[in-house]
């Protein structure tokens, strides 16, 4: 492969990686926020026509931001202060978020506006391949990676890190020790919900720039299952989007060589999705990965326990 | 040292759950709790632990008056409470869960943390590696770790919840060696449990709860029945229904069945006479209702040796055991026996034996206007479970099962009446056994068992330990059967 197809990849997967990532966070602390599909879309149209009315690129991620974590916000106040179920808020919220991206985003279809400039990392951008690779892309796409690490180092090697995980797996227990559950939890549904903001925004700014009616439909709801295979776990989640990218961009390539394959690459991620799932659940599978210490758990990937119920100390 | 409960009272809606209490626990004293369920011991427990505030009353640690506004406030005051579960979180390593709430200080560090442990372990004789996962430890080492954790966190006083409900005999041996040793070291030590052998064995003092209040305290050791005389009212004793030479031919026939538990699982081995009442004591969960949802087919516990009528049934479901005239009422007669939100009509069409694709809506309401009629319910064919009150509701489940029913399967089958209401369903029941019902029930109504029953089986722990003939069953008798002692 050359260097040049993995930049497309890269670049491409970059939305889905700060979707799929701020998910994560989200569900980490045992919400889920099922929104994704439409908050994408209406951060994208918000971020679109604000950096296009501004001309500022910044600004547009910033309203991207903010409208998806405002939207976000509603799912955490309805799921854990009105305890209300959290999967039937998210899918009211998806449709309608979807419908006020297509109400307010009218005047702004099709329009050229601005997008987010190349930025070449000196030094590194020389490097054979990989510079080619991954250093001569936009600001948002080292975001995302380093974004990627960075999830990975709070919830794995920091306390508050471990607080997350714990008010998700057992939040009666994370109460027990001092824990304000529900506080946390809506700090990470609103960051998770803001980091997905920056997704939407990262395709209308960028991977797929513009706007137009449902223009990056669905993209959502892959980034939902993305959390899932990616085991909750931030870094095997951007494997997961770059594996996306990678089998989308296939597509695209062996169109004119292999067109029978090419039309059934784009559908392939889903079932591999499901089979990746029965396999990493196989007992056999967890044997192994039981006695690899930190890669199992890598490997392994589980729900957070208190995934989608709402709690409340008596 | 010691800790000062001054007036402790804590209501729920119109239950006491703590009428008042005020104890006293001096530092290297291991202080028993012992109650029935529902006497009041575990809402003291939560309120010591800073998981339930009082309505009024205060806690005193050395003269100082503590403020027990959350668990962990409860923490950093020196008292912690191992559950009996213990609350701990299983994707984590052992070492990870003691600092998951600590205080964020240089000395509340991973490495420290793992040096408290090991150093923990070797005191104590406890064996757990830092890095285990915890879900790969046993219940008892999960309760070793958290006493670690709470030592760490510099508790003074340590509550135990029923601490031996889920752990082995070896391990309880440990955990009361560890305890002994804790308050060797000065440590004050509560105790909370319905186990009178092992408040007897552990437990210097005990104090005795009954309906939220304090029958009295104790020096241990001292005779068991004065222990039950605190724990039970035994003012009025009932007599024993003494008709057995009247009952009828073997109904229903268990051999060799299983009933399992959380706990263990026994063979069990007994027969039912037709029209018979029998009884079932023990304390919550153990092991009444998985016997009873066996009979009725509702548990797949049951698979062989089920016998009605000299017929086997084991392979029957529920369903099909209906057909025989079997009938299980639950206890949770809200959530398990009616169904929300249907009106009392609805109940009657869904209990109808019709199968035609119409439901026949005057016919259920005809028939449901004859069961509010003959139950004397406090309803309208419209009313909705919600709407009547728990007497009503059981006299709804009566009605709504068939003629003749030949085996009755019920759990606490008054609870939560008043007195008129229970009469009734009494009343109700004696006069279907006079028809040739065989009537199981659970019960935790000592009175209850002694007045209607002709045998009583005592469960404890997963098991039947005792069979007893009603006229020699007493409040003492069934007391100390219910907390173990033979």
């Amino acid at each position: 492969m050359e260097a040049a197809t993995v930049a497309i990849i890269i670049a491409s997967s970059t939305p889905l990686v700060f979707a799929a990532l701020g998910e994560t966070l989200t569900e980490k602390s045992g919400v889920v926020n099922l929104s994704l599909d439409g908050s994408m879309l209406l951060s994208a149209m918000t971020g679109f026509a604000s950096a296009y009315l501004s001309g500022s690129v910044e600004i547009g991620l910033c309203v991207a931001m903010f409208t998806s974590a405002t939207v976000a916000s509603v799912v955490a106040f309805a799921g854990i202060k009105l305890r209300l179920n959290q999967i039937a808020v998210g899918l009211v919220l998806t449709y309608f978020a979807t419908k006020a991206s297509a109400l307010f985003g009218g005047d702004f279809v099709r329009k050229p506006g601005p997008s987010i400039q190349k930025m070449s990392i000196p030094g590194l951008e020389e490097i054979p391949f990989v510079g080619e690779a991954v250093f001569q892309q936009n600001p948002l796409v080292y975001l995302s990676i380093v974004l990627g690490f960075v999830l990975f180092v709070f919830m794995f090697k920091t306390r508050r890190g471990l607080d997350l995980h714990a008010i998700g797996d057992r939040p009666e227990a994370a109460f027990s020790r001092g824990i304000n559950v529900n506080l946390q939890r809506y700090v990470y549904t609103i960051l998770g919900g803001a980091l997905v903001g920056l997704g939407g925004a990262a395709f209308s700014l960028d991977a797929k720039m513009g706007w137009s009616d449902g223009h990056i439909a669905n993209y959502g709801w892959i980034a939902l299952a993305i959390v899932i295979f990616g085991g909750w776990h931030p870094l095997r989640a951007m494997f997961g989007c770059y594996l996306f990218g990678l089998i989308q961009v296939s597509a695209l390539e062996l169109q004119p060589v292999l067109p029978d394959l090419a039309q059934v690459l784009p559908i392939a991620p889903f079932p591999l999705m499901i089979v990746a799932l029965v396999f990493i659940n196989l007992r056999v599978v967890h044997s192994v990965t039981d006695r690899l210490g930190s890669i199992g758990s890598l490997i392994r990937g589980r729900a957070p326990s208190g995934l989608g119920e709402s709690f409340w100390p008596d | 040292m010691s800790l000062q409960l001054r007036s402790i009272t804590k209501t729920f809606g119109p239950i006491v759950a703590n009428d008042s209490l005020s104890l006293t626990i001096e530092s290297g004293e291991i202080h028993g709790l012992l109650g029935e369920n529902g006497a009041g011991k575990s809402t003291l427990a939560k309120v010591l632990s800073g998981f339930v505030s009082p309505d009024s009353g205060t806690v005193e640690l050395d003269d100082e008056q503590l403020k027990l506004s959350s668990p962990s406030a409860a923490v950093s005051s020196g008292i912690g409470i191992l559950h009996q579960e213990p609350l701990v979180f299983l994707d984590f390593s052992a070492v990870d869960n003691m600092l998951v709430g600590s205080p964020r200080d240089g000395n509340h560090t991973k490495d420290l943390a793992e040096e408290h442990l090991l150093k923990i372990c070797e005191q104590f004789n406890f064996s757990i590696d830092p890095l285990i996962p915890v879900q790969k430890l046993s219940v008892g080492e999960r309760q070793q770790l958290e006493i670690a954790r709470l030592l760490w966190l510099g508790a003074r006083v340590l509550i135990l919840d029923e601490p031996t409900t889920a752990i082995s005999g070896s391990q309880r041996e440990n955990l009361f060696q560890t305890i002994r040793s804790l308050a060797e070291a000065g440590m004050s030590v509560i105790f909370v449990s319905h186990k009178l052998e092992e408040i007897q064995e552990i437990c210097s003092r005990v104090t005795v709860l009954r309906q939220g209040r304090i029958m009295g305290t104790k020096h241990l050791p001292c005779p068991t029945s004065d222990l039950i005389d605190l724990m039970f009212d035994r003012e009025l004793e009932p007599q024993g229904r003494k008709s057995s030479d009247s009952l009828g031919s073997i109904c229903l026939e268990l051999c060799g069945q299983k009933v399992t538990t959380h706990f263990e699982s026994g063979k069990v081995d007994m027969t039912f006479r037709t029209g018979e009442i029998v009884g079932l004591a023990g304390l919550e969960g153990a092991g009444q209702r998985d016997l009873l949802r066996s009979i009725a087919g509702l548990d797949d516990t049951v698979t062989e040796g089920v016998f009605f009528r000299s017929r086997d049934i084991g392979d029957d479901s529920y369903i099909h055991r209906m057909q025989y005239g079997f009938h299980y009422l639950p206890a949770d007669r809200g959530r398990e026996g009616l169904v929300d939100g249907l009106t009392i009509t609805e109940h009657v069409a869904l209990a109808s034996p019709q199968r035609s694709i119409a439901t026949d809506w005057k016919l259920s309401r005809e028939e449901s206007k004859k069961i509010i009629d003959k139950f004397s319910i406090k309803g309208t064919p419209e009313s909705v479970p919600a709407s009547l009150s728990g007497g009503n509701q059981q006299r709804l489940l009566l009605g709504l099962i068939p003629d003749n029913p030949t085996v009755l399967l019920m759990e606490h089958p008054t609870r939560g009446l008043d007195i008129e209401s229970a009469a009734w369903v009494w009343k109700y029941l004696m006069s279907l056994t006079e028809e040739g019902t065989t009537i199981l029930f659970s019960s935790s109504d000592f009175d209850e068992l002694m007045t209607y029953c002709d045998r009583i089986f005592v469960f404890f722990e997963g098991a039947i330990i005792q069979e007893l003939a009603s006229v020699e069953a007493t409040t003492e008798r069934l007391g100390s059967l219910l907390g173990g002692v033979k």
